[in-house]
């Protein structure tokens, strides 16, 4: 059993959720999503145990492309991320109507199908296509199913596509250009070539075009908060659990060891525009009316911590982030399904509109408060764990740089409060808060569990992801 | 053996919290209550097995659960220690937790979410446990957090009201300001010393040949703004007051007694790091000398009775920084104790008449209590003569030892310090003739329902009145027990055992002087001459600067606040439009190309035959010419 | 075969060619009706033609030749559809002067 097996699942789900009709969609598309979940964790046990679960087959010729996949700790990691979130994104859709259903549930398979293949490819245009790939879906999926005003959403959703498009075609260029010096799309040789320190920069600066746009780092981030709003609910968290992770996760996977010597040279450069991102968003964040526009800018802010540790260059910082992907993966699934709970019975994404909500739902209240403090890391969840080791890296880098990332902590908590007290608390609503279902219950109680159990034991993801950090920091630290 | 005992401390109150989260409802008022109870009674009993086998062993206690945080040259584990500083605090956070919690069966028993106010104070001990018995700096932090979050969650108990969610909020982010300061003082001293382990640090300390001091002073620095942040000092000091919001019992188990001391226990605790930062230690001082003058004055003309001992609160707590700030841990640790019981039975004495009154605060609506509470009247009696220092009750010789430290040290913070205990004497003194004495201000009903509290509130009350009357004897002047069992902590010789000579005596009676004149003019003010507080608009002069408190929250909102909202709007507004803009700019000019291009496309076909025979003649002469 | 380009001699093939494919561009360019602007058109490729053949001959190389089969078959089969069009377009809009035909125009 190799990590081919996940994709099949995911892809053969896709076409059989599709076939299945609109009553069966979403159960058959989470019963796939399940086969991944157990798939990969059984893949995991595998590694664990030593066996080699990388596929290697050459798929063209001319120009040389292989089918290749390398199932290495990192990418475990992150396909366990994507296969952990999937069912519960589609479980928590459940409590939604969708019209053509089986369209819509394909679409999220295909799209867990893609992010996959994006995580384990090993070879540059396998991944570039796997890529490209998980953007048709999200497409589909905010244009046809999204929210609000049609022509804003097409708009929105026009710009979001064109923008990642163009930023990825530098990507592209990148990857050609490095296949006339390798004469291989495969990482290993992209990872020997010898490249002077000018070309580097330049293939350097087209990833951080693709990546800062898919991040966001700011100021590449114009689509993003439009997008999750307009987008629907488990579109939005396809996009901040999963998807943004793609870009983090390449920054580790590609961008740093390929041209390491660019990386090392313009680290502050890069490091200050994460932490930037950082304080931009949390004060933006402030402001909002809009809830998922809130929790978008959150997301702005973290990823800009996340991307920060990982310009860092030390292992600290790489396992951080990398840990901080999955925590803040988990944390923003679990916001976004609140607001959508909110939604579901107010009919309203607005602020000012809601309150009070805590005497109604005190089950509800008390979990969104658990993934409000999550998400401003408090210690015992994973977040904290993950934030922590970003900021200590930081610290070692620069200690202004820990202090400036480190107002993540006050100004987080001060926008993440302000909405829970306007959203949850204050006098009783005159609308109804019907109590959370089962299904909205058991998906919040899933994430909440997961946090808080890495939160006091993170060393199996620890251990798990070190390995393969320690060998690509090797080839950032070869010459 | 000793894994199970520290894991029973600390689990008993998670559970009853766990308990009363997911049963609470359903098991009713007084059972919820009596597992909350029980839950931190547990705690406290294995406590006092721990400090009867840490007195006799006289070693302390290291227990390792599992590694945790796992970063380069960093290893944190999941472990507690517990030796001598952090069971005593353990004795009075779960001793003085457990009367707090039977008090607040009475005293919450009218509300509708009782269980879970007992799941919020188990779960706040269970932190505060954590916190104490952490054996390195992370396991403090989770405590340090957890109990931040306790707070909040205490403070903004009545969430229907908004000013109170505001309180909790205010509480919450001063502290992490603070917490900031707290988690850049680990990256440094974690990246010098590679540990954060408590006893690690301290042989690392002294086995350091070349340390590089400057640095080390900063991370002593950053980690006195952490303890300024949890202990309401200058200028992180704002929230305390506020966070009265809270119910009462809330305010004397965290805010009086236990959480606010924990900026405290952390100086302490790394004493081996500040005595080497000699500049940090007159920075806190300085600053604690100050927070207590200021506290006091503002605290002289406060109207509401919780308010009141909050100022009182932040100006003890600054006494307390003020002998750290000297180097006087045992000292500070003496004060915590006394000042816990003490101010924990004063509010919990405000508690018990504001329950009396149904609700109300302010001191100008009460008087002539005495009568019909008094049992409430005289253990908060002993206890504001506690607190004033009058001889031979137990604030009397922690405060002194306060004073007494300051002037061998620093005769200007020695003023500052017992100008605030006189100014403390009187607002203590004010408190207790507005309100137990002379006539009832209140309104008729109220008058018709007073009433002394039932004896799950008294209990509590007579035990800490007790406390508070005979703690000093845990360290007297010249033969301290608590001097010599904290010994072990220190580096320096413990406490430099002041001979009790002139100069000694002569302070001493200078502060008792000092006291009784506090207590005389509040006697002539306030009970000779009758006075009742103006009402709050006939406020004038400097006592409406007093009682507006400094406008101290009005400049942080115009300076921090306001800023940073219009920033936000500002960003909102323009910045994310012009990025925006700029994107959408980018797709302009493509197609603005495209609209100027596509002019070239006439339709013409006898125009594209000529411009290809052009084109073609072009080329054919360019393969000419090039030859 | 040699013996005819003795004959005649290279140079007069280049003429005609040249000859053919200027006549071919003035048509194109002075003709208004489409047929006959084809018919140019097929003019030029013809001229390109015969100079292929002839320079086939010259060298003594069969490509050209083969090249030529190529292009008379492509050029048949641009003639097809070319006609097919012009015809539906004298049908639609009653003319194939090139003058009228500019809705092409961006």
């Amino acid at each position: 059993m190799n990590v081919s097996t996940i994709l099949i699942i995911l892809l053969i789900g896709a076409f059989a959720t599709y076939f299945s009709g609109d009553k069966l969609a979403s159960k058959v598309a989470l019963l796939f999503s399940l086969a991944a979940l157990g798939c990969s964790i059984v893949l995991l046990n595998n590694y664990n145990a030593g066996e080699n679960i990388s596929v290697i087959n050459s798929w063209i010729n001319q120009p040389k492309i292989s089918f290749a996949l390398n199932g290495d700790g990192l990418g475990l990691a992150m396909v366990l991320l994507t296969a952990a979130l999937t069912p519960i994104i589609i479980f928590s859709s459940f409590g939604n109507e969708y019209k053509n259903a089986k369209g819509f549930y394909a679409l999220i398979l295909f799209m867990a199908f893609a992010m996959v293949g994006t995580f384990l490819a090993a070879d540059g245009l396998l991944y570039y296509i796997f890529w490209e790939l998980a953007l048709i879906p999200i497409y589909f999926i905010a244009l046809i199913w999204g929210n609000g005003d049609a022509e804003e959403r097409r708009k929105a959703v026009v710009k979001f596509f064109i923008y990642t498009l163009a930023g990825s075609l530098f990507m592209l260029t990148a990857f050609i250009y490095l296949y006339q010096k390798a004469g291989s799309f495969l990482i290993e040789d992209l990872y020997k070539v010898n490249l002077s320190a000018c070309e580097q920069f330049w293939i350097f600066l087209a990833f951080f075009l693709a990546y800062a746009i898919k991040i966001p780092i700011i100021p590449f981030h114009t689509w993003q908060a439009n997008v999750y709003q307009k987008a629907p609910t488990v579109g939005t968290m396809l996009l901040s659990g999963i998807m943004l992770k793609m870009g983090l996760y390449s920054v580790l996977r590609w961008q740093l060891p390929i041209a390491p010597l660019a990386a090392k040279e313009y680290m502050t450069i890069f490091i200050a525009l994460g932490i930037a991102g950082v304080i931009y968003g949390s004060i933006v964040a402030l402001r909002q009316k809009d809830l998922k526009k809130l929790l978008a800018y959150s997301s702005l802010a973290h990823v800009g911590l996340i991307a920060a540790g990982s310009y860092t260059l030390t292992l600290d910082g790489l396992r951080g982030s990398v840990m901080q992907m999955i925590a803040h993966g988990f944390v923003v699934v679990g916001l976004f399904f609140a607001a959508e709970v909110i939604f579901r019975r107010y009919e309203t994404r607005e602020i000012g509109e809601m309150g009070g909500i805590r005497t109604q739902s005190p089950k509800f209240t008390s979990m969104f408060l658990i993934l409000v403090l999550a998400s401003v890391a408090l210690p015992s969840t994973f977040n904290f764990v993950g934030e922590f080791t970003v900021l200590y890296s930081l610290s070692q880098i620069n200690i202004w740089f820990a202090i400036l990332g480190g107002t993540t902590i006050i100004l987080g908590a001060y926008y993440m409060l302000r909405m829970f007290q306007h959203v949850m608390l204050g006098e009783t609503n005159s609308k109804t808060f019907a109590d959370v279902t089962l299904n909205e219950g058991v998906s919040f109680a899933v994430i909440i569990a997961v946090l808080l159990f890495f939160g006091f034991y993170p060393k199996p993801i620890t251990d798990l992801i070190t390995p393969s950090l320690e060998t690509i920091l090797q080839v950032i630290n070869k010459n | 053996m000793d894994t199970n005992l520290a894991l029973i401390l600390v689990l008993t109150p998670l559970l009853g919290f766990l308990v009363n989260v997911f049963f609470g409802k359903s098991l009713g008022k007084t059972v919820s209550g009596a597992i909350g109870t029980i839950a931190v009674a547990i705690s406290f009993v294995v406590s006092l097995l721990l400090f009867n086998q840490i007195t006799s062993t006289g070693k302390g206690i290291q227990v390792t659960l599992f590694d945790w945080i796992q970063i380069s040259n960093l290893k944190i584990n999941l472990g507690f220690l517990l030796d001598q500083l952090s069971v005593l605090w353990l004795l009075f956070v779960t001793g003085i937790g457990s009367l707090i919690h039977l008090y607040s069966i009475s005293y919450m028993h009218d509300d509708e979410n009782m269980h879970k106010f007992f799941a919020y104070l188990n779960l706040f001990v269970f932190f505060m446990i954590t916190l104490v018995i952490g054996s390195n700096l992370l396991v403090l932090f989770i405590g340090w957090e957890g109990v931040g979050l306790c707070s909040y969650l205490l403070i903004g108990f009545w969430h229907k009201n908004q000013d109170y969610n505001d309180a909790a909020k205010k509480a919450f982010i001063m502290n992490r300001i603070g917490d900031l300061g707290l988690l850049i003082g680990m990256f440094i001293i974690g990246s010098m010393f590679s540990t954060l382990d408590y006893a690690t640090l301290k042989t690392a300390i002294a086995g350091a040949t070349n340390l590089n001091l400057p640095l080390l002073s900063l991370a002593a620095l950053c980690l006195f703004i952490g303890a300024c942040g949890k202990s309401a000092q200058i200028p992180l000091y704002t929230w305390l007051p506020d966070a009265m919001a809270g119910p009462t019992p809330v305010s004397a188990l965290i805010h009086a007694a236990t959480m606010v001391t924990a900026g405290i226990f952390m100086v302490t605790r790394l004493n081996f790091v500040f005595d080497l930062a000699t500049d940090v230690q007159t920075v806190i001082a300085v600053i604690g000398a100050i927070t207590s003058l200021v506290a006091a004055t503002i605290g002289l003309v406060q109207n509401d009775i919780k308010k009141v001992l909050a100022y009182s609160t932040v100006s003890q707590l600054g006494l307390m920084f003020l002998a750290l700030g000297f180097g006087a841990y045992e000292v500070a640790v003496f004060h915590v104790i006394t000042h816990a019981f003490f101010k924990a039975c004063l509010f919990l004495g405000s508690g018990s008449v504001i329950h009396g009154l149904h609700g109300e605060q302010d001191m100008r609506n009460m008087g002539g209590l005495r009568k019909a509470m008094p049992i409430t009247f005289w253990t908060m009696l002993i206890s504001s003569l506690a607190i004033s220092g009058v001889p031979f009750f137990s604030g009397f010789f922690s405060k002194d030892e306060i004073l007494l430290t300051a002037f061998h040290h620093s005769i200007p913070l020695y003023v500052v310090g017992s100008v605030a205990s006189i100014m403390t004497a009187f607002y203590m003194f004010r408190l207790m003739f507005l309100t137990f004495f002379k006539e009832f201000r209140g309104t008729e009903e109220q008058k018709h329902h007073l009433h002394e509290s039932g004896s799950l509130i008294t209990i509590p009350l007579i035990i800490l009145a007790i406390l508070a009357t005979f703690g000093g004897l845990i360290s007297l002047p010249g033969s301290s027990w608590l001097n010599g069992y904290l010994a072990p902590l220190f580096t320096k010789v413990a406490g430099e055992e002041h001979h009790l000579g002139a100069t000694e005596y002569t302070l001493m009676g200078v502060a008792v002087l000092g006291g009784l004149l506090g207590i005389l003019i509040a006697y002539v003010k306030y009970f000779k001459q009758d006075n009742v507080p103006e009402s709050d608009e006939n406020i004038t002069g400097l006592s409406r600067l007093l009682y507006d408190k400094y406008y101290v929250d009005e400049i942080y909102d115009a300076v921090f606040v306001k800023p940073i909202n219009v920033l936000s709007k500002f960003f909102r507004d323009h910045v994310e439009t012009v990025l925006s803009a700029a994107v959408f700019g980018l797709g302009k000019i493509a197609s603005e190309i495209a609209f100027q291009g596509k002019k070239l496309q006439t339709g013409s076909i006898g125009l594209y035959l000529f411009v290809f025979v052009l084109g073609l003649c072009a080329i054919v002469s360019y393969i000419f010419l090039a030859q | 075969m040699g013996n005819i380009l003795n004959q005649i001699g290279i140079e007069n093939y280049i003429f005609l060619s040249v000859v053919l494919f200027c006549i071919g561009i003035f048509g194109v360019l002075y003709r208004r009706n489409a047929i006959i602007v084809f018919m140019s058109i097929e003019i030029m490729l013809n001229a390109v033609n015969l100079l292929f053949v002839a320079f086939s001959t010259y060298h003594q190389d069969a490509q050209g030749q083969v090249f030529v089969f190529f292009s008379m078959a492509v050029a048949a089969a641009e003639v097809a559809v070319g006609l097919a069009i012009l015809v539906s377009i004298f049908r639609n809009i009653g003319s194939i002067s090139i003058d009228n035909l500019k809705n092409l125009k961006g």
